[in-house]
């Protein structure tokens, strides 16, 4: 049996598709982490970067924080929040959040620091207030790259939920856990295909989302 | 009236941008601040709009303070356009027109109303509105900040290098623009460059800056080339300051000469009339010059074109200087210049003599004036 086989078995399979263990709340579950996660990283992330980038201050200690978080292996601090505050949400939330806050606050960073800044001189030279500056002449020039470290954090966080269901928490980490254990290889080929699937939407949501909320002078100069 | 009150400008690690400068700016007219790199120039201008603060002095406007009023009223109350337009690339034109009106509180459509009425005012096609700023030339751009910073009407303006980036054939259309919308207009405006010629030409006032923030002189364009300060100003200057000086003086009390010109079909009897003159002047049918040719070369009825000398470029009288009348005298082998109507039509030809003593004249004029003006 090859990887198709497997695949088509698993997907052919009815009880896959309803119940606890069925694919729609294994889907929903691991979107509903996903989709926290990022939101909660965004809500650290973007201020951060669009402040730091704005006052040109803080660029060191960003550059720090982004290695650092980088460089913490989300499995490790997933066992270990799970030994700290056993089971639950939180546990996986951190690793999921500690890993996409690095790529958004960073890219946010260099994003609002590349804009040029002759717009910006004018803007203030108009009298634009700082807010209007940094939100109606920064912000939408950046956007392409804002948007591209959410993506990159949304995909980090879309495949790394994954390893929720190593602390017992939903998702489609589930049929490959599960699946390993109890060597069922359908299991494991079909939870890996929808976690990839679901990775790649991703990808079309961002492109989806920035084709409607980036300027077409934007888009088509950088 | 922008009054700059002894304003000095320190930075935190001692350089001084600006020193003890002192300057009346007149309404409605262009002033023109020029100077090498280092001098300080966009600096005064920033202090004008409050983007730096000065350490010492204080600048009025219309007799208060300008730290009077919060800085962004200050600074919807003034056009600001910097080199490379700055314009923001997300906007379309029309709306990066509309930026102030909409700070203001114009509502967006009587804002967008506005904003093209000023893409006319400054020369854009009504069909650029919609594009967005990568879409246009370098020249355009410019066109665009301008229109800008002309939108909320406000009385003055401050232009930081804004014709440096584009090219020379360019330039010369914005300055022309800005003249003509300046004629238009009457703002007070105030306009940094480096460009010393483009202070001559723009500037109703001229304050040349020397580096260390200092001023060297301020005085209209004419005055500045005619009476440098110092030999900083001079060399400042640059070469042939006393032909660019020509500039000032207009060319409509030339006294033009009509009999050496010929229509190119003329008979050998007005040939022969002429034949004392050391050239003549060959107009076509039309009475547009072609060239000058020597009376006992030239055959009655029919001229042959090849044989012309060059008459160099005709002037306008009452439109050019005489620099230009001298340029076309010079530029011509004859050593005569060829003044033409609004359609190019000969009116009449003048000799490097006749321009010698118009110069002359008008150098007598002026001094004449500084002698009034003194004994006032």
């Amino acid at each position: 049996m090859n990887v198709l086989d497997f695949a088509r078995a698993f997907f052919s399979d009815g009880a896959h598709w309803h119940g606890y263990d069925g694919i729609p709340t294994r889907f929903t579950e691991h979107l509903t982490f996903s989709v926290e996660a990022l939101l909660i990283a965004a809500a650290i992330g973007l201020p951060v970067g669009l402040l730091t980038g704005h006052y040109g201050r803080g660029g060191n200690v960003l550059a720090l924080i982004a290695t650092a978080g980088r460089a913490l292996p989300s499995f490790g601090l997933l066992v270990l929040m799970f030994i700290w505050s056993g089971f639950g949400t939180l546990p996986v939330m951190i690793p999921l959040v500690v890993l996409a806050v690095p790529p958004i606050l960073v890219t946010t960073y260099e994003a609002i620091r590349s804009v040029d800044p002759s717009p910006v001189d004018a803007a203030r030279g108009m009298g634009m207030p700082e807010t209007r500056v940094l939100f109606q002449v920064e912000v939408p020039v950046a956007l392409p790259l804002v948007l591209s470290g959410l993506r990159t954090a949304a995909i980090q966080i879309v495949s790394t939920a994954t390893i929720a269901a190593y602390v017992s928490l939903g998702g489609l980490g589930r049929y490959i856990i599960d699946g390993l254990y109890q060597k069922n290889y359908d299991k494991v080929v079909g939870g890996a295909t929808l976690v990839a699937g679901l990775a790649l939407a991703t990808l079309v949501v961002f492109w989806a989302l920035s084709r409607l909320t980036v300027s077409p002078g934007v888009r088509r100069s950088g | 009236m922008i009054r700059i009150d002894s304003v000095t400008k320190r930075y935190p690690d001692g350089t001084v941008a600006v020193d003890r400068l002192s300057l009346e700016i007149p309404d409605r007219a262009i002033t023109v601040l020029v100077g090498p790199s280092g001098c300080g120039k966009t600096t005064t201008l920033r202090m004008i709009n409050r983007m730096v603060e000065p350490s010492e002095g204080s600048i009025l406007l219309d007799g208060t303070d300008i730290r009077q009023q919060p800085v962004n009223t200050l600074r919807r109350s003034m056009g600001y356009v910097i080199q490379n337009a700055g314009l923001f690339q997300h906007r379309t034109i029309l709306d990066n027109i509309a930026t102030v009106p909409r700070l203001l509180g114009t509502p967006k459509k009587e804002a967008r109303a506005r904003a093209a009425e000023l893409m006319e005012r400054v020369g854009l096609d009504s069909a650029l509105a919609k594009r967005y700023p990568y879409q246009l030339s370098g020249g355009q751009q410019q066109r665009v900040g301008v229109a800008r910073a002309l939108a909320a009407d406000p009385p003055v303006l401050l232009m930081d290098e804004p014709f440096s980036a584009v090219d020379p054939v360019v330039r010369k259309g914005l300055q022309d623009e800005l003249l003509r919308i300046q004629d238009e207009l009457g703002k007070t405006i105030v306009f940094v460059t480096h460009d010393i010629d483009e202070a001559i030409k723009l500037g109703t006032m001229v304050a040349v800056l020397r580096t260390g923030g200092r001023l060297a002189q301020f005085a209209p364009p004419a005055d500045l080339l005619s009476a440098p300060a110092d030999a900083f100003v001079e060399d400042f200057l640059g070469a042939d300051r006393g032909i660019r000086r020509l500039s000032f003086f207009p060319s409509a009390d030339l006294e033009l000469q009509t009999a050496p010109i010929v229509g190119v079909d003329a008979d050998a009897d007005k040939l022969a009339a002429r034949a004392d003159a050391p050239y003549l002047l060959v107009t076509d049918l039309d009475g547009r010059p072609l060239g000058w040719g020597e009376p006992d070369r030239l055959t009655a009825g029919s001229v042959e074109r090849e044989h012309l000398l060059d008459f160099g470029r005709p002037f306008v009288p009452g439109d050019d200087s005489l620099r230009t009348a001298l340029d076309g005298a010079v530029l011509s082998p004859t050593g005569w210049a060829v003044a033409v109507d609004g359609d190019g039509r000969a009116v009449g030809v003048v000799s490097q003599q006749v321009i010698g003593e118009a110069i002359r004249a008008a150098h007598r004029r002026v001094a004449r004036n500084t002698e009034v003006n003194a004994a006032r």
